[in-house]
């Protein structure tokens, strides 16, 4: 798929692949589900208006009764509108993809069902889904009814032949094959202007849907950054994905060779005699082997702690804390493995800090998740006074943190305690 | 000869390990790739020692470690070391609890490189003793910092090593100081700790890692 391919069936009536494209399938695909959406609206808000129309045009003309159907219809529309436009609507914004591949997102209700604006949009367009939707999808329907009729009118004429009646064709009719001739050359000429004409129908009909139901340009934006905010997130998943895996290789490859490299290395210094030529050299190299053992270590610690792939966050925090310069406690409550490595990393890096700048004497760091929420509290009795913006550290944890959805608090005055919360939202 | 039983998930380590073992004069049994092979060559061969991985197959946590737990309970007298990547005072401590805490070891795996300390650990282990590698106590350690925190930096290296199982000679040793300093600074720590003063190498050691235990609050 290219970039420049239509994302609505209005874009795709410019396309010269049309009729061999998939839009005019999905314009009747709407145009016909239109109809039962259509017939639901026209069923509760329409028929006070039908019955005042049948009594103005007949003979009984008098005062009362029309101003009360007046007063009736719009009180229906008023008070029962709301209530049948919100799921109507809900259920146009998901039929919109059949027409519309841009993002639609979902509605947050701003204010009261009856003080939102777009609670009133969207009664506009149960109205018009009720008066002008059906007419045009079912004119469209029609066309398409008529053109088939059109082609298939020999064979009509071929199946009525015993009885020799006429065959109605549109706006005139045929009793023998060669008259069926015009018609069915006319239809044939339709087909192609049948595809540009539903997907047009349905295209107008999805412009006006979206102009209504998914409101203006800030909205629409908020539909995209969703979009973004989701396909950032896959990113990071991936990231966080990859990052496990070389974590894994470096550990069960390479660092099991390093010890097994180094532990020849030390058994072959002992075979040596010490007095030997190769004795220096190879303990100089036994040294080196045990010292990139150790580095290996580090770097794999640094891409992700290994406790914390094996046994999780509650151990890793307990080794966090094991290693800090000052007395750390440590309280956790969790029951599932969302989120560990922010939330892991939200604790070193405020560690890291608290050691850092603070000259807090202890710290306390507790993990809790409850429901859908995994909190992480890193408290200190220090100076006080942490700024993000001094650092890379917060606002890289910050970062991290929006990835999920979550947030970052810090509570830091001048003379202290400071204290960071980080949220995060888990999926059930 | 003293009868191992290896269990390693990694290939090369393993071949490795028994080729070390058997170099300083233990017989290497069985050499296996996951816990439940593991119990099966204890059960078939009913070794003097095991030496086992802590992270393995299939789950790649604490299987060795349970492993090793329930070998202990089933086989009294059964000496184990178990090696580890990194320090877990929970691991450290449930195999310590387990049996009356004579002949385990619960080593970081870096310590194999050294390999005569490395062997001497093991043979100190099958002779009864207990072995905990000094990171460990030095995070125990850490991990109660009041009276622990008024021991002078020599007591704890002595302490450190006393954990280990070293005899006063061997520490004095290891430290190049006499053996009257030696029974000095462990007189200190045992009084600092409010610990009793005993003979017994191990007991000591053992009461040493019973407090440290008790004030981790396991």
């Amino acid at each position: 798929m290219s970039v420049s391919s239509p994302q609505t069936a209005l874009e795709a009536l410019a396309s010269r692949r049309l009729l061999v494209s998939r839009w005019p399938w999905r314009s009747v695909g709407f145009l016909f589900s239109t109809l039962p959406l259509a017939g639901v609206a026209f069923a509760v808000l329409a028929i006070p208006w039908l019955v005042l129309v049948d009594r103005i045009g007949g003979d009984d003309r008098r005062l009362g009764p029309i101003v009360l159907l007046i007063l009736l219809g719009t009180a229906l529309v008023g008070a029962l509108g709301p209530v049948i436009a919100v799921p109507l609507a809900n259920v146009e914004r998901r039929r919109l993809r059949l027409v519309d591949n841009r993002a639609v997102g979902l509605r947050r209700r701003k204010s009261g069902l009856y003080t939102d604006p777009a609670t009133w949009r969207e009664v506009g367009y149960t109205c018009l889904m009720a008066t002008a939707a059906p007419v045009l999808s079912i004119a469209a329907l029609l066309a398409v009814l008529l053109a088939v009729t059109f082609v298939a009118s020999p064979f009509l004429v071929l199946a009525q032949q015993p009885d020799g009646g006429p065959v109605a064709l549109g706006f005139g009719q045929a009793t023998t094959v060669p008259q069926t001739i015009p018609y069915a050359i006319v239809g044939v000429l339709l087909l192609p202007a049948l595809g540009y004409l539903l997907t047009l129908v349905a295209g107008a009909h999805a412009a006006v849907a979206r102009a209504l139901l998914v409101g203006g340009a800030a909205e629409r934006l908020r539909a995209e950054l969703v979009e973004v905010a989701h396909s950032r997130a896959r990113l990071v998943d991936a990231f966080e994905v990859e990052r496990r895996r070389i974590e894994r290789d470096l550990h069960d490859v390479a660092q099991q060779k390093l010890v097994s490299l180094t532990m020849q290395l030390g058994l072959a210094r002992i075979d040596l005699p010490p007095d030997s030529p190769a004795a220096a050299s190879l303990t100089a190299a036994h040294e080196q082997a045990k010292q990139l053992m150790g580095d290996l270590r580090g770097l794999i610690h640094g891409i992700q702690p290994q406790i914390l792939t094996d046994l999780g966050l509650a151990a890793a925090l307990d080794e966090l804390a094991d290693h800090a310069p000052i007395p750390v406690t440590v309280q956790t409550r969790l029951h599932d493995r969302q989120h560990e490595g922010t939330a892991y990393f939200a604790a070193a890096e405020a560690l890291t800090n608290v050691a850092k700048h603070s000259g807090a004497t202890r710290a306390t760091v507790t993990a809790h998740q409850q429901g859908a929420l995994l909190t992480i509290e890193i408290s200190d009795n220090g100076r006080g006074g942490a700024d993000p913006g001094r650092g890379t550290g917060l606002t890289g944890l910050a970062d991290r943190v929006a990835v999920t959805g979550g947030r970052m608090l810090l509570s830091s005055p001048p003379g202290g305690p400071t204290l960071l919360r980080v949220e995060l939202p888990c999926t059930a | 000869m003293h009868r191992v039983v290896i269990a390693e998930d990694t290939l090369l380590l393993r071949e490795g390990l028994a080729g070390l073992l058997e170099r300083f004069g233990f017989q290497c049994v069985a050499a296996v790739g996951d816990a439940e092979a593991l119990k099966a060559a204890v059960a078939e061969h009913a070794p003097d020692l095991v030496l086992t991985d802590i992270r393995m197959p299939p789950g790649f946590t604490d299987e060795g470690l349970r492993a090793a737990v329930e070998l202990r309970h089933n086989h009294p007298g059964l000496a184990v070391v178990v090696l580890s990547q990194y320090v877990q005072h929970r691991f450290a401590t449930e195999l310590l609890d387990s049996g009356d805490g004579r002949g385990v070891g619960y080593l970081l795996k870096d310590r194999i490189v050294d390999v005569e300390d490395f062997i001497a650990t093991l043979s100190r282990v099958v002779a009864g003793g207990t072995a905990v590698d000094p990171q460990v106590i030095s995070q125990l350690v850490r991990r109660r910092r009041d009276p622990l925190s008024s021991l002078s930096g020599r007591e704890s290296e002595v302490l450190a090593l006393l954990a280990e199982g070293h005899s006063n000679a061997a520490i004095a040793r290891k430290l190049f100081v006499s053996d009257a300093a030696v029974g000095k600074h462990v007189g200190n720590i045992l009084a600092k700790l409010h610990l009793p003063q005993t003979d017994d190498t191990n007991r000591r050691v053992l009461a040493v890692l019973a407090y440290l235990r008790e004030s981790v609050g396991e």
